[in-house]
């Protein structure tokens, strides 16, 4: 099976397939949807979606690192990172649909 | 920030919309992404960020109680990755 990619373009399409909305109120809804998103865990909240999985903000320490190729020591600074935890529905759902 | 308060928000900035459809659409969404994924394919959002999957290899893991060997199966898990405006924007810039 080849795997290809969606993008917003998929998630309007569905939105405008589902409620009958036209094709542009469908893509500034899915737009408003992640910008939502975005601005609370810019805000530092936890974005917690049931049956989808949690988004949380974590704060990373500052540490040495090294440039690879180099070799050479690089100072990295603190800062905050996003993490996603798949729902068990998601997890049980993606693997049972890839099996084989 | 919770699912229903996702939808509320929604529902507040278009007065128009039926909560009953802001609910669909926001639903909507969130199993169309479940849905490619289970489908092996990814889902790219620009500037949010790309959900896709990952094979995990089989592998013999242990019950951290018992000690005791058991053959774990390759499978497929969902990952994200942050897009970069929203790693930006997390860290201010």
């Amino acid at each position: 099976m080849a795997s290809k990619t969606l993008t917003r373009m998929d998630l309007s399409e569905a939105v405008f397939r589902e409620v009958g909305l036209s094709r542009n109120e469908s893509a500034q809804l899915v737009e408003s949807v992640l910008d939502h998103m975005s601005d609370a865990l810019v805000s530092g909240e936890t974005v917690k979606i049931s049956s989808f999985g949690t988004f949380s903000v974590r704060e990373k320490a500052a540490r040495v690192g090294r440039n690879p190729k180099t070799g050479e020591e690089v100072p990295i600074s603190p800062r905050r990172v996003l993490t996603f935890r798949p729902s068990h529905l998601m997890k049980d759902r993606v693997s049972a649909g890839n099996k084989g | 920030m919770i699912r229903s308060e996702l939808i509320q928000k929604i529902a507040d900035e278009n007065p128009h919309l039926y909560q009953r459809d802001v609910e669909r659409i926001v639903n909507t969404i969130f199993e169309e992404i479940i849905d490619a994924m289970s489908n092996g394919d990814r889902v790219e959002l620009r500037g949010f960020g790309a959900f896709s999957v990952k094979q995990r290899d089989a592998r013999t893991g242990r019950n951290p109680r018992t000690g005791e060997s058991v053959e774990v199966e390759a499978k497929s898990v969902p990952f994200f990755k942050t897009g970069k405006l929203l790693r930006d924007r997390l860290n201010g810039n």
